[in-house]
Formats: C-alpha cells, structure tokens, sequence
C-alpha cells in the first residue's frame, strides 16, 4: 500500500513536471510554431510538418493529451534545428554525461565516507569542515579552471579537452565530485554523531568492540540511511553540473547538447532535456524512498 | 529570568568576525565602487595579460583592462543580480507557501506537488529553460534564478504556516471575528517568517553560485559588463598564459559564498538555541 503510494506521488510530480514544461512551451511569446523552429530553416513544408506533429491545428486539450501520451512512450518530438528525432540527438550523447556522472558520484561516495570515518578527532574534523565548506561554495568551473590550469597547463599531465580515453575523464570527474563529496560528508558526519549516542553503540561498546569497528560495521551504516535519501539530489546536482564541467573541460555530453539547444532556441531538445532530468530525479528518488522502506523496517512501523 | 541570562552568548569561533567583516565591506564596495577602483572598461592595449603587480594589483586582462577595477566594479553587477533574485524568490514563495498551508486540503496538495515538481529540475537545467524562452539577459538571469529557488523557501513556509494556524492566537484571532486579511497579515505571517532571513542569507550565496555559473556559460549577463561569471567565461580562453583573469574573479566568488554560509549558519544556531 504504502509502496504504491510512493510510486503514485512520483508520478504526479513527473506529470506536472511534464505539464509545467509544456506550459513553458506555450507561455514563449510569438507563436508555438515559431518557437518550435528555434533557429532553424523557416519553411511551409516545415512549418506544417510541426503543426501536424504538436497537433497545432486541434483543440487545446487535445494537444496537451497527445503531447503526454507521447512523453509517455518515451516519443521526445523531432529537433526541427537539427533535422533528427530529439531521441536520437540525446541518445548520441547521453553516454559520456552517464560516464562522467557516475565517475563523479561514485569518486565522491567514496572520498565522503572516507572523510567521514577517518576525521573523528577534533583537529582533523576542523580542517575537513572547513574543506567542506570551502568545496560546497566554491562555484564548480572555479575548480575545473584550477585543475586544468595546474594539472594540463603547467604540468601536461592531463588531455585540455575532448573525451578520449580515462585519462580524459580524471579531471572533469575530480571537478564534479568534490561539491558532492563536500555536501556528503558533511551529513554522514551528522549522521554518525548521532547513531554514536544510540544505546546499540554502547551494547557494540560493551561487546569489546574496538572503536573503528563500531564506526564502520554499527554507525557508519546507520548515518548512510539519510544518506540514501540525498540519492535524488545527487542526481539533480551531477546533470545540472555537467552542464558547466561540459563546457570547462570542452567535452561532448547532454550539457553540450542543452546548451545548444538554448542557445538557439531548439525547444523540443530544451523540452526534452529538461523533462528528462526530473524524470531521473523522480526515478531515483522514488527508488531511494522504497529502499529506506526496505533497510529500516522503523518506518514501515510508523507510516503504515 | 534576566535578561543577561537569556542573551546566552554562543560560542563564536573567529570566523564569524572575519566573514562579518568581509560582507560589510563588500556593501561598502557595491555602494561606492568609484571609491576603490577607476573605470572597469579602461583598455589599454599596451598592458595586455600582465601579471599582477604593483600597479594592476589583480593584474590585467586581453583588453588591459585593470581586473582589480572589474572585480570591484563586478560586486555591484553580481550582488545585485543575487539579492533580486533572492528577494523575488522570498516575496513569491512566502506569499505561496503561505497561501498553500492556509488553503482547503486539495488547493494545498495541488500547491504542495508544484513545489516538488519545481524542485525535481536541477536548477541550472530550470534557469535554462527559462532563459532559452525569454532569451539571454540580466532580467531574464534574476527572474530565472528567482523562479528556480522559489520552492525551497515556499515547502519552509507552508510547514511553519500550518504550525501557526493551530496556535492559540491565531484560533483566539478567530474567536474575536477579525477580518480574513487581518488574520493573515497581522497574525500569520508575521509568525511564519521566523527560519526565513537565515534561510535566505544561505540562499543568497547559492543565488551568487547560480548567477556566475549561468553567465559563465554565455546565458546571463553578457560582456564586456564586469560581472564575476562573465569575468571567468571571458578569461578562460587565456587560462594557459594568464589565470589571474578567470581565477581572481572566481576566488572573489568563493569568499562571498563562504562569507554568506558561515554567517548564516551562526545565525542559524543561533535561531535554533533560543527555541526551546
């Protein structure tokens, strides 16, 4: 019951997710055709060809159905820009933003349980809060410009651009992670404060458990359930900062694709973009909400 | 209890002073820029990419222009785009979150899921939906950025809103028959705004953060305007022979950011420690 429930709120969010999109769509001044068009070649051909795709020419009603039922089959609309199927432009390009994205998030998970477990001591816990404050505010190109200029300028260490090979995806993964594993850390650290004064530490205490096996095998888990529920902002943080890694580092990927397709007004591509991305937030987040569901049976009890 | 006693001073680390310090002098240098530093568009192509020194502090750009004189100057372009965009989003989100924690139980679920649809975009991709249908801009940077953080503060409010409608003044207010708008305004609101200054001086530094990544990448305030994010987009291309022109912009941002958190979450403890 309470799983359908979850799955119920997700999609209503993806709904009015997709509704304001479209909304947005309508809102642009000038016509919906012309907007449709962007930059692109301004043709009768075209221009009917896009009235009898977006249904232009029927009821209001009728083409916001149609524009969900084809959002719904996954069916993104044609980029009239580029001449092709949104699907395949984003498709193209979706491989190496997911490369670096789970390079990021996987590089970040580890460097802020790292962090978290290894700075228990009062020095060393000042110095990684001040880190992590400093990486939380610190805008993300600003760290992509230092690692270039220090690490493929001066010491040539690392590829200035493109995307080839690893040694290619090392920097711009570096850049992404850190903003994350500076948020990470800082709730996993909360967290295990917290499950350090539970009653089930002192029985693991009482037990003869040496403290770094109380910290990993008792607290650590414990601080990763609210962890877990950050999974769909992590999400949302790593494809809202491909954007700009994108561009620092003159890689190919979806923040390239969005930014040109802004730049030159290509809307279905923005659309599509924009649609998908909380569908992977909406995805995740509702994934992260079952799986607490499932590990910690405390909110099964208190919510059913 | 006296007085002296319920002012408990916490614990201020020395940080506090020194991020104090540095914000008030940052609304100095907004206020009176020509106080500090000479024309921002001076070029001078004789001192093209010079390294900092004595005369051009922050060195100079592939103009000659002075980027001591632009960052100076780009306080006023940056801060300003921030505190609009903040405001905007405080005003409309107050005013919502509000509206959805006083309304029946559907108009409040139907304003409830627009706020999390709203904050399932990652903000930068919802500011550039924005920007790709009002086109690129300064106006269309504050509203974009407004609008994408409108519903953090909007989800703060409606649950302080539904807090304060039980409480005791406010079932008394209606006992006494006062009107509907005196309720909500004389009442409610005054008492639903409490987390919201220190929510927004954090939400500051991140509106700071959106508007120098948004104009970095070409969609917010175009050059040759001096601000922070344009500065870094403009002084990319010349990173491998002079990075002070990206760097130093850049580094001026992160203080600001750093400044606004660490003051913010003093304040916030402070907020925290004197609830019960």
């Amino acid at each position: 019951m309470i799983v359908l429930r979850r799955l119920g709120a997700g999609l209503v969010v993806l709904w009015v997710a997709a509704t304001a999109a479209y909304l947005a769509l309508l809102a642009a001044p000038g016509s919906t055709v012309d907007s449709i068009i962007g930059d692109g070649a301004d043709t009768p051909l075209i221009r009917s060809q896009i009235i009898q795709e977006w249904n232009l020419d029927r009821p209001a009603v009728v083409q916001y159905l149609d524009y969900l039922w084809r959002f719904g089959h996954g069916d993104l609309g044609r980029s009239y820009l580029l001449q092709r199927p949104v699907r395949d432009v984003i498709g193209d390009q979706i491989f190496p933003t997911v490369k670096l994205a789970l390079a990021a998030a996987g590089l970040g998970i580890v460097l802020a349980v790292l962090l978290a477990l290894t700075t228990r001591r009062p020095w060393s816990r000042r110095v990684s809060s001040t880190a992590e404050l400093v990486l939380v505010s610190t805008p993300p190109f600003l760290i992509g410009l230092v690692l270039l200029s220090v690490f493929s300028f001066q010491f040539g260490l690392f590829p200035v651009s493109g995307d080839r090979g690893l040694a290619a995806l090392v920097l711009p993964a570096i850049t992404l992670a850190l903003p994350v594993a500076g948020v990470l850390t800082q709730v996993l650290r909360d967290g295990i404060d917290r499950a350090l004064e539970e009653p089930f530490v002192v029985t693991a205490r009482a037990r003869g458990l040496r403290e770094r096996a109380v910290l990993a095998r008792h607290a650590l888990r414990h601080a990763l359930l609210p962890a877990v529920s950050l999974l769909g902002w992590l999400c949302g943080t790593l494809l809202g900062g491909v954007v700009i890694i994108e561009t620092v580092f003159g890689r190919p990927g979806l923040g390239q694709v969005t930014l040109q397709a802004v730049g030159s007004e290509d809307m279905p591509v923005v659309l599509a973009v924009v649609v998908f991305s909380a569908a992977a937030y909406v995805l995740l987040n509702t994934a992260a909400d079952l799986a607490l569901l499932v590990v910690d049976p405390r909110l099964r009890a208190s919510t059913s | 209890m006296t007085v002296a006693l319920s002012w408990r001073p916490l614990r201020v680390g020395g940080a506090v002073p020194v991020a104090g310090g540095f914000l008030g002098l940052m609304l100095v240098v907004v206020a009176l820029p020509g106080l500090f530093a000479g024309d921002p568009l001076a070029a001078d192509p004789f001192h093209v990419l010079e390294a900092p020194n004595a005369a051009h502090w922050f060195g100079t750009d592939q103009l000659g222009r002075d980027v001591f004189d632009r960052v100076v100057h780009g306080a006023r372009h940056s801060l300003t785009i921030a505190v609009a965009a903040t405001l905007l989003a405080v005003l409309s989100g107050v005013l919502l979150g509000m509206l959805a924690g006083l309304s029946h139980r559907y108009a409040d679920e139907a304003l409830a899921r627009s706020f999390d649809a709203l904050s399932a975009f990652p903000l930068i991709l919802l500011a550039l939906l924005f920007i790709a249908i009002a086109g690129p801009g300064t106006v269309s940077l504050v509203v974009a950025i407004g609008l994408a953080t409108l519903p953090h503060y909007a989800r703060v409010v409606r649950a302080q809103t539904f807090v304060v409608r039980q409480a005791g003044y406010v079932t008394q207010a209606v006992a006494f028959g006062h009107s509907r708008t005196r309720l909500v305004f004389r009442h409610v609101l005054p008492n639903v705004l409490g987390p919201v200054p220190v929510l927004a001086i954090m939400g500051l530094g991140e509106a700071i953060l959106f508007a120098a990544g948004l104009s970095f990448l070409g969609m917010g305030t175009q050059p040759p305007s001096p601000e922070w994010g344009a500065m870094l987009s403009e002084g990319r291309n010349y990173l491998s022979v002079a990075p002070w022109v990206s760097v130093i912009p850049g580094v001026i941002v992160t203080l600001t950011v750093i400044a606004l958190t660490v003051v913010g979450r003093h304040l916030q403890r402070r907020v925290e420690g004197r609830l019960p």
